[in-house]
């Protein structure tokens, strides 16, 4: 048997540490289903997901994981209020064509919204685009293009559109810190990478 | 004909059980009821001591109760070896499944070739039936086998629809539901092509107003017609151009007759031809007609969703890109519905170019999705797991 811990992305386990057992979670965008099944067998959730390839969803059932084939750019609206208590966007909000509608549809369909992404306020973004005019890649992977993000974002643009839909920020974590401490947002969108936001509904949007 | 005689009164002799008496008449839709109904079953595997191992296969239109074995009347192979059998995705050796031949079919259930109250066969008078009355007779079947709960209910195309009626007409009842290339709902294209069926059939001069029985004659041309009808339906461009194209049958050129020069004729002709030996046209009327009737929401607003309310049943909702039959579409709008009512649901579509056909037909993606989701169910079930093989 294979070292699952050391097969999971570091979004996953930050993500897992503010998913307790017993609540259902919805995973937007789950892939193959690696992030269910961390979260189902080492927090005791109950894993939901939404994954628009075709082969992700097909593996997901085979493993025993409950996942739709649907697109959340058009899926969301006929999940009632509150279905779940956790919902999770894992490096998707910047691939969806409408973040700002899922975000809201998703913090509709949950009290407590996890989000992941690059965070192109890093420095190394801010200094290549400054000195060379050029944005560089977040996904070690090559040029701008490959990447795959639709809607590149920093932490400040997802902290102010949280707030523009009512969305209390109750924490925010860098990828790749090992330890438990939280980080402010003008510290995170300089130096990490990659960023997890937990966001709570509140009930007073700006708009 | 006489080969269809000889096989109706073989099912005659197939295991079943009385499932509505005078005293407790089966109540259908149309507001008659039946005061004998008798269901025709197999089963397969042994219930647990906590009889909680039960899982029902609903079949299609054309389908029995045969599902894992040669049926002994027509001796056609096992129609779903592929999925039910030791060590298949419905694993025999684990789970205790029953199959029935529905309400209206022709392998041994009550329908409009049995015997009616006057002693005559039923012909048109038997009552019109409904996928909900199909399942109510299953329900009292497994009522009569003293099984109150179901591990699992699986079935494709008019099986998937009873699959659904299933998980609402037996709330609390299911744990586990795999409607296949299905819809909730009869599209109109496919009332269309029924209806083409069905007006083959009542144009055939032996089929007698439904009386055809008693005349001792078969409404074969007609059958035969509304069999080739719908098999195109069932299959797709893509897999009708891979088998056949435009070859030509056993010549070189066309014959500037009306004689099967193509392949796919001939190939219409035999679906036709075998059909009829097996299969009996008056209850391919009921059954396409209860087809025709089905419409899950209506009964709930024209609000899909509110008919799976409150279920804690768990869905594997599956469907074929080529299915033109019971589209994707159909197939998503299901699976909406099920997340609206907040049941736990899996949606697996298959990329296949087999058309309606392929959920019988060999699709190890499909056949893997389906034992994952059934270990899943089972293991959270508390069902013994699987054994390692041999």
């Amino acid at each position: 048997m294979m070292d699952m811990a050391a097969s999971q992305r570091e979004d996953h386990r930050v993500i897992a540490r503010f998913i307790s057992a017993g609540e259902r979670v919805l995973d937007v965008g789950c892939g193959d289903g690696q992030l269910m099944q961390l979260l189902r067998s080492e927090r005791g959730a109950k894993p939901r997901g939404l994954e628009l390839e075709r082969a992700g969803v097909n593996r997901c059932v085979a493993r025993g994981l409950a996942v739709v084939q649907g697109d959340a750019d058009r899926d969301l609206p006929v999940y009632p209020d509150d279905a779940f208590d956790a919902a999770i966007l894992s490096k998707t909000i910047q691939e969806v064509a409408r973040p700002r509608f899922v975000l809201a549809e998703l913090a509709r369909i949950a009290p407590k919204v996890i989000v992941s992404f690059r965070n192109y306020g890093h420095w190394r973004v801010r200094f290549a685009l400054l000195t060379q005019g050029s944005v560089p890649s977040l996904s070690h992977s090559g040029a701008w293009w490959s990447d795959g993000a639709r809607r590149p974002c920093s932490a400040r643009d997802m902290s102010e559109l949280a707030a523009e839909l009512g969305l209390q920020v109750t924490a925010i974590a860098a990828v790749g810190r090992d330890d438990d401490a939280q980080a402010s947002l003008g510290w995170t969108n300089w130096f990490a990478e990659e960023v997890v936001f937990v966001l709570a509904r509140t009930g007073k949007a700006q708009s | 004909m006489a080969t269809l005689s000889r096989s109706l009164t073989a099912a005659d002799r197939l295991k079943r059980l009385v499932v509505a008496t005078p005293d407790r008449p089966l109540r259908l839709d149309s507001g008659r009821a039946l005061e004998h109904v008798e269901i025709a079953y197999e089963t397969w595997g042994r219930l647990s001591p906590a009889r909680d191992n039960a899982v029902v296969i609903c079949h299609a239109l054309t389908g029995d109760q045969f599902v894992a074995d040669v049926n002994p009347v027509t001796s056609r192979p096992a129609w779903w070896p592929r999925m039910v059998g030791p060590g298949r995705p419905i694993d025999t050796d684990r789970f205790f499944v029953i199959a029935t031949n529905v309400l209206g079919g022709c392998m041994g259930s009550t329908g409009p070739a049995s015997v009616g109250p006057g002693g005559q066969r039923w012909g048109v008078d038997f009552p019109l039936i409904t996928i909900p009355d199909m399942v109510r007779a299953q329900i009292a079947l497994l009522d009569a086998l003293d099984i109150p709960d179901v591990f699992l209910v699986a079935g494709g195309s008019i099986g998937g629809m009873q699959v659904l009626e299933w998980t609402v007409q037996a709330r609390g009842r299911v744990f586990a539901a795999a409607p296949i290339a299905t819809a909730a709902r009869q599209s109109a294209q496919n009332i269309g092509f029924y209806e083409v069926g069905r007006q083959a059939i009542m144009a055939d001069p032996d089929w007698r107003d439904g009386a055809y029985l008693a005349h001792g004659v078969h409404p074969d041309r007609g059958l035969a017609v509304a069999r080739m009808a719908a098999h195109i339906t069932y299959v797709s461009e893509a897999s009708l151009k891979r088998k056949f194209d435009r070859r030509l049958q056993d010549r070189s050129a066309v014959g500037f007759g009306f004689d099967a020069d193509f392949q796919i004729e001939s190939y219409l002709r035999h679906q036709g031809q075998s059909f009829v030996d097996r299969f009996d046209a008056n209850s391919y009327l009921y059954i396409t007609r209860a087809m025709d009737y089905y419409d899950l929401a209506a009964d709930h607003d024209g609000q899909l969703a509110a008919a799976f309310a409150g279920l804690d049943t768990r869905f594997c909702v599956f469907s074929f890109s080529s299915d033109w039959h019971y589209t994707p579409e159909e197939s998503r709008n299901l699976v909406r519905a099920l997340n609206a009512a907040g049941c736990e649901t899996s949606y697996v579509s298959i990329d296949s170019d087999k058309g309606h056909d392929a959920f019988l037909l060999e699709e190890p993606e499909y056949e893997a999705a389906m034992a994952g989701f059934i270990d899943a169910a089972a293991e959270a079930r508390g069902l013994p797991p699987r054994s390692a093989g041999p």
